[in-house]
């Protein structure tokens, strides 16, 4: 590992005090409460097995999977060491097709962007496709402060919304519900719904329809994220299934896309990788429903005002970190989402920020700041099933055991002398980076469950440096199996 | 400093002053499905593909176009339609068209959400994965002609067949507005569970000529 500094001196992180990259509690106190909702796990559990399973088998019909997630690895990491240039070309691309360009140092500055393009066109309503980006910057509270009024047009969305709730999934934002608990949000929040409204999914699809028909036919102004962002011809795509992201991108006057920098892919050639890689992670489909792909304005086919916002935001900060530069090339398939066993157990909420999960654990420290969010680097049991899912091959559970070195490191300096902690990551480090030493490690933290069977803590006479760590912990005794080993066999079919 | 500057000299302070160099893009990917476009195989693939999205697929050779065209508009509407309900993309060819039905024109996009049904050409389509590419040209119609209708029809020649997305992608010209269509349009978003028909259309259904 190289070490090197969490978000170099000099590059801003994402602001304090706007959007949702933060929680109002620490992982493992958000996580207490949600083990105890056991509804919650069982919705949970339902979805997530169900995806598994769709996802493997449409995978496991492509012979040349790897080569493909080779490919999009290769194709992200070439992106990023060029950041600047593919930016660039992308800016003249879209400029030159009618589209204008904006650029966002952070969230406070893409939502006033965004407010003042909104309010020049003198409409007070704004449809929006879902978007991580969006959701990041807090770009809904800003609209709604500046007096606008904001709707969400994507089914999880909108129950998210009218359930004054918020988003628990990249992919599946209300994830967390199950469809009894969405029918009794919409028989309450509906205007006008049929009061016989049951519980079936197609019933309910139905009253987000025609709830949402009205909106789509008088939006003048609509706000989307994007998928990527081609530089070389200026195009822009958004996946989608609803069909409430070409309601958005085809029928209002202006379009307003906010997309991350990081979002940008040097060639149209480079999507035959990526719309292979997603649909099939994401929702486990061969293709999504619907795939919209735009370049500037078209004159007689849909708005006739374009204006891209390419937001920084914190990524700049990720980019100087040679090792979590990597969770970057991230496409929210939320595949590792669904994977994870930490993530089935805690809920997306525990994550306190849009990004949960594995990625989320990754990516919300180095966008925030590890100070910020020091509790999720800690998210995981590093079992490496995001890592075998991911389908760019992000290796998070590296990037994990260098926040956490990190993070320690960090403490440490604050303290003036290495911690126990430190000691102890700095060798998990070196572990991890050598198979046989990890494989070793590994066995002998199963002999040290046999030695504590039935003993409530460990003992605290272990040897320096480690005894250090336990003294102040309370270190619970580790169950008799590893997570991974219990989640193997919950999960063998 | 501008917002652009800062943003692009934070990339650049990021990156480092050596920049590594660019990695290699192995494409040992496959390029192509390996059959020609129109294989009958193709075909084959692509019905079942999108019959797998739950839409309809009617085959006819090419002097029976407009009459399958037809045919497909009662399984979509019922027989009971009228030529009004109807509006087709204005570079559809004319035999393909039902008799009195409208030619969408530049009427504002919104009022093609009164109508029952739309037809349109497409300009690839991608059997591996039942995909349909529509790209603006005239006889594929605007945007709003595929989206606001409930019901779409769409005619695809078996030339237009490919068998991967890499080939599919090739043929497309990604500086015009494209929609890439695989099924209806449907959500996941309740326990994870497709439901076929939101926004989009909720009944789609495919004329695929000759073979
Ligand atoms: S990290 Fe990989 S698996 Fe997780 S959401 Fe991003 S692309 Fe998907």
């Amino acid at each position: 590992m190289t070490a090197v500094d969490l978000g170099m001196p000099g590059l801003p992180h994402a602001p304090r005090g706007v959007g949702h990259l933060r929680g109002a509690e620490s992982f493992p106190d958000a996580a207490r409460g949600a083990l105890r909702n056991g509804q919650l796990r069982a919705n949970l559990g339902h979805a997530t097995s169900t995806i598994r399973g769709k996802r493997a088998n449409v995978v496991g019909e492509l012979p040349d999977w790897e080569q493909l997630r080779a490919a999009g690895k290769a194709l992200k990491t070439a992106t990023m060491a060029r950041l600047d240039e593919h930016l660039e070309e992308l800016e003249r691309q879209v400029t030159a097709r009618g589209g204008v360009v904006h650029w966002a140092r952070d969230a406070n500055e893409a939502n006033e962007i965004v407010t003042r393009l909104v309010q020049a066109t003198g409409t007070s309503e704004v449809v929006k496709v879902k978007s991580m980006a969006t959701q990041e910057i807090g770009l809904n509270e800003a609209l709604e402060a500046a007096g606008l009024d904001v709707f969400e047009t994507d089914l999880a969305e909108l129950i998210v919304q009218l359930g004054e709730d918020s988003p628990s999934h990249i992919l599946v934002p209300a994830i967390h519900k199950n469809r009894a608990e969405i029918r009794e949000i919409f028989a309450r929040t509906i205007p006008g719904v049929d009061p016989g409204l049951t519980d079936d999914p197609r019933q309910l699809a139905m009253a987000a329809r025609a709830h949402l028909r009205e909106r789509f036919l008088r939006a003048r102004v609509a706000v989307s994220g994007a998928n990527f962002g081609v530089a070389e011809t200026g195009t822009l795509t958004v996946v989608e299934s609803e069909g409430n992201g070409r309601m958005c991108l085809t029928l209002p006057e202006t379009l307003i896309t906010v997309m991350g920098i990081e979002k940008v892919v040097p060639t149209w050639r480079d999507l035959e990788v990526f719309l292979q890689l997603l649909p099939r992670s994401s929702t486990g489909e061969r293709m999504n429903p619907y795939t919209s792909a735009w370049a500037g304005v078209t004159p007689g086919d849909g708005p006739q005002e374009f204006h891209l916002v390419l937001l920084d935001n914190g990524r700049t900060a990720v980019l100087a970190d040679e090792v979590g530069r990597e969770a970057l090339h991230c496409i929210r398939c939320s595949a590792c989402l669904n994977v994870c066993p930490v993530y089935e157990r805690a809920g997306g909420h525990s994550y306190g920020s849009v990004y949960p999960g594995p990625i989320g654990a990754v990516l919300s420290p180095m966008l925030t700041g590890v100070e910020d969010n020091a509790s999720l680097p800690y998210a995981s049991s590093l079992c490496g099933a995001c890592y075998d899912v991911c389908p760019v091959a992000i290796d998070i559970p590296s990037i994990l055991v260098h926040l956490r070195g990190e993070h320690v490191e960090a403490v440490a300096r604050d303290r003036d002398r290495p911690t126990a902690e430190a000691v102890a990551f700095r060798g998990l480090a070196k572990a991890m980076s050598h198979p046989r030493l990890w494989h070793l490690a590994q066995r002998a933290a199963r002999l040290g469950r046999l030695v504590s069977r039935g003993r409530p803590t460990l003992p605290n006479a272990l040897p320096p440096p480690i005894s250090g760590w336990t003294r102040s912990r309370d270190l619970p005794t580790p169950p008799t199996k590893t997570f991974v080993q219990q989640w193997t066999e919950e999960h063998r079919s | 400093m501008s917002a652009r500057e800062e943003v692009l000299a934070r990339v650049r302070q990021a990156l480092g002053e050596t920049r590594t160099p660019v990695p290699e893009v192995v494409r040992d990917y496959r390029l192509t499905d390996g059959r020609p476009a129109g294989d009958e195989e193709l075909l084959t693939l692509l019905v079942d593909r999108v019959e797998d999205y739950r839409a309809t697929v009617l085959r006819c050779g090419p002097a029976e176009v407009g009459a399958t065209v037809r045919a497909a508009l009662d399984q979509g509407l019922g027989t009971g339609w009228a030529a009004g309900d109807v509006v087709v993309a204005p570079g559809l060819a004319a035999d393909w068209r039902p008799a009195g039905c409208d030619v969408d024109d530049d009427r504002p996009a919104v009022q093609l959400a009164e109508r029952a049904a739309s037809v349109t050409a497409v300009a690839v389509a991608i059997a591996e994965t039942g995909t349909l590419v529509l790209d603006g040209s005239p006889a594929c119609g605007r945007r709003a002609l595929s989206l606001l209708p409930d019901c779409l029809v769409c005619v695809v020649t078996a030339d237009q067949v490919v068998g991967s997305v890499p080939e599919g992608l090739a043929r497309l010209d990604p500086l015009r507005p494209l929609t890439m269509v695989s099924g209806p349009s449907a959500t996941s978003d309740i326990e994870l569970q497709r439901v076929e028909g939101v926004h989009g259309p909720r009944t789609l259904l495919v004329v695929l000529v000759g073979g």
